[in-house]
């Protein structure tokens, strides 16, 4: 059970192939549930998002893009460095129609390539402006935020913002601006989560992930462990798998009695390949499992959805989330 | 066991990798698809079949790289102890791409040590060297183009097999050089040394206003002093580098030439066969070699005449009987399951194929276990040459 109703940002990240936009998608469907509004935002420009919940592309403009049960709303967002330095120019410095004319001329791009670490903190900075009207308490407030963030081997240095400027302005403006965002990111009501997969090289930069987390003291939430597949062996049963006792013979008998048309010996092949590879595979996912839980962290185990991820299993990752305790 | 169902030519690696034709193999695709693995069992191959191979690869895993002899990052090639010979005398090298030291080396050896020294410590260099967006892209090219030189002047190599960096996107690798050799070069860059030269020659008057807006905008953003640190660094650089972009088209060239072949890596998954698909259209538009694409960790069904439907009625007569009939139901669950999988993967992979028919693949089965050693490697290219 994990009680996030204090959290107001969730950063959700994970080593590429994992499922991270589906991750974040399903959590922000789960946390909207019975009446809240969550919205969803991308940060790196690949329309991840608009795919999964099968609609227009994203603009820098929040959508309402689904319905979470109990009237719930789900919001999306997609941020770009580049949007949001206009943005900022026209806030901070009434640089409305100027920031607009520069972008045309190529200036904006030109600006946010020239200091990487401004590109970050104006992602950020995004999401702390609409984190923070929930603390404001205005009508358009999100109860939650959730960012489809950069993988996990760049996400400690995508959030230690004011790291990142402090080669680049040491005062001003901007540094104000990184101060605030990371007051935001570092306090209680942020939580960053790590997607896993339950393999070698997905688990090994989940702990190196964390690692860095906690060096550059970040709040991490949890674990998702996702796409794991369901244990139909029993413990007997896959015990004599390894050792190789299964009484093979009379179980393809016994399934070629309950209608299946094979032959008994290449039933019997079959099935004992199949079964050995899949206690090999539930061995390995067992070791990496073993890893995760000795870090201490909560853990959330999603389901392998094995027609694949479309709007609906969405929903139904939602409903496994709620299931786990997530609320 | 039938292998996994593909309407595709058939892609057999040997015709690229024992091909002495062919000097550079260039392995791309999304993150997360076993790009460095496929990479290095493609370059393991070629030496044990004679070629005299240099492997360079971005972030490999660290057994892997403690499997290749590269765990340290000295940005050097390092000699691959433990390769078996099966024809001729090949060798394989392995290096490690370190993007900051190959920067510098190049900025080292395109200018005197005293104007060296001022550029590696001004502080815009700093930051572009280590944490630019492009910079490992660039960097990469940039050391494909130093090992292709080598290998051409002092004979080291006959075949260089270069891995990608993980980028948002495979394309990246492509176009990141030029982007940041542009950047680096453009207009803009250079109206930060000399506002005034700059306002009255290229960008015209409007613009010039525009600019004005932009550079006190930037400075009251950055800080005067990043403004000045990015002036320096580019004053310095102007009089010793022929120009960031000039270099980056230089190897981009090398790309193109037919003594190089692109090998696309995917998994069966529809992200990653999204971004091969933008790969391949895009070395079509190019005009570049395509060799062919590897579609890693397919699973294969066994007991393909066994449908699901049929597994899935004889469970339910079988889930209440005795310890070998549940077991057996268990086992015909397992199957129906895999077979649902290998079904949704060959969906997948047919909507690749059906979009670029003339495009050879070879497959090649997830393994239970990830590639940490030379034999592992070994098993791959010989997956790989089948």
């Amino acid at each position: 059970m994990v009680n996030w109703s204090d959290t107001a940002l969730h950063v959700v990240s994970g080593k590429g192939g994992s499922g991270k936009t589906t991750v974040a998608a399903a959590l922000a469907i789960n946390l909207a549930r019975d009446g809240k509004r969550t919205l969803l935002m991308e940060v790196e420009g690949r329309q991840g998002i608009a795919q999964l919940f099968d609609t227009a592309p994203l603009p820098y403009e929040e959508r309402r893009i689904a319905i979470a049960p109990g009237d719930g709303e789900v919001w999306a967002i997609a941020v770009d460095a580049e949007d949001a330095l206009v943005d900022y120019l026209a806030t901070f410095y009434n640089l409305g129609r100027a920031g607009s004319a520069l972008r045309k001329m190529g200036a904006i791009d030109f600006a946010t390539t020239l200091a990487p670490g401004l590109r970050d903190v104006l992602l950020t900075g995004k999401a702390c402006e609409l984190v923070r009207r929930k603390t404001k308490r205005t009508a358009n407030a999100y109860d939650a935020v959730v960012i489809d963030a950069p993988p996990t081997g760049r996400i400690a240095q995508f959030l230690n913002v004011t790291a990142q400027v402090s080669s680049l302005a040491k005062t001003g403006p901007i540094h104000r601006h990184a101060e605030m965002v990371m007051g935001v990111i570092s306090s209680p009501q942020t939580s960053v989560h790590l997607v896993t997969l339950l393999e070698e090289m997905p688990v090994q930069e989940t702990i190196d992930g964390l690692y860095e987390l906690q060096r550059v003291n970040l709040p991490a939430g949890a674990v998702f462990v996702n796409m794991t597949r369901n244990p139909i062996l029993d413990q007997k049963q896959s015990a004599k798998v390894r050792k190789g006792t299964l009484a093979i013979k009379k179980i393809s008998e016994a399934a070629i009695q309950a209608g299946i048309r094979q032959s008994a010996d290449v039933l019997a092949a079959g099935l004992l390949q199949e079964a050995n590879d899949h206690v090999l595979r539930a061995d390995l996912e067992a070791r990496e499992r073993t890893r995760i839980d000795e870090l201490n962290i909560p853990t959330i185990t999603l389901p392998y959805l094995t027609r694949g991820i479309d709007l609906g299993s969405l929903y139904a990752l939602a409903e496994v989330m709620y299931d786990e305790g997530v609320r | 066991m039938s292998a996994f169902k593909i309407d595709a030519p058939i892609f057999d690696i040997d015709t690229i990798v024992l091909n002495t034709n062919i000097h550079i193999i260039v392995c791309t695709g999304a993150g997360g698809v076993g790009k460095t693995t496929a990479a290095a069992a493609l370059a393991l191959r070629a030496a044990e079949h004679g070629r005299k191979v240099c492997v360079l690869t971005i972030d490999p895993a660290r057994r892997l790289a403690q499997a290749l002899g590269v765990e340290t990052l000295d940005n050097t090639p390092r000699r691959v102890v433990g390769i078996e010979q099966r024809e001729g005398s090949g060798s394989l090298d392995a290096m490690m791409l370190d993007m900051k030291r190959t920067f510098d080396e190049v900025v080292e050896a395109h200018s005197d040590p005293e104007r060296a020294q001022q550029i590696l410590e001004n502080p815009f260099y700093q930051s572009l060297s280590s944490s630019f967006a492009g910079t490992q892209e660039y960097m990469a090219m940039e050391k494909l183009g130093q090992l292709h030189a080598q290998a051409r002047s002092q004979g080291t190599w006959d075949l260089i097999v270069v891995d990608t960096p993980p980028s948002r996107s495979a394309l990246d690798f492509l176009d990141a050089p030029a982007r940041l050799g542009s950047f680096l070069d453009g207009k803009f860059i250079r109206i930060l040394v000399a506002p005034a030269r700059g306002a009255s020659r290229g960008i015209g008057k409007l613009a010039a206003v525009g600019f004005g807006f932009f550079t006190s905008a930037l400075s009251k953003i950055l800080g005067s002093q990043v403004l000045n640190d990015v002036g320096a660094f580019v004053t310095a650089i102007d009089s010793t580098f022929g120009g960031f972009r000039e270099r980056a088209d230089a190897t981009y060239a090398l790309l193109k030439d037919s003594h190089t072949s692109f090998v696309v890596i995917a998994a069966p998954e529809p992200d990653a066969l999204r971004e091969a698909s933008y790969f391949v259209e895009r070395l079509h538009a190019d005009s570049m070699p395509l060799a062919g694409l590897v579609l890693n960790r397919v699973q294969e069904v066994t007991l393909a005449a066994v449908s699901r439907e049929q597994a899935l009625a004889a469970v339910e007569v079988l889930e209440l009987g005795d310890a070998n009939q549940k077991c057996a139901a268990a086992l015909l669950e397992l199957h129906s399951e895999r077979a649902a999988m290998v079904q949704r993967q060959q969906d997948v992979a047919a909507r690749f194929t059906s979009a670029h028919p003339g495009v050879p693949v070879v497959t090649v089965v997830a393994l239970p276990q990830d590639v940490h050693d030379l034999s592992g490697l070994r098993a791959i290219g010989e997956l790989l040459a089948d």
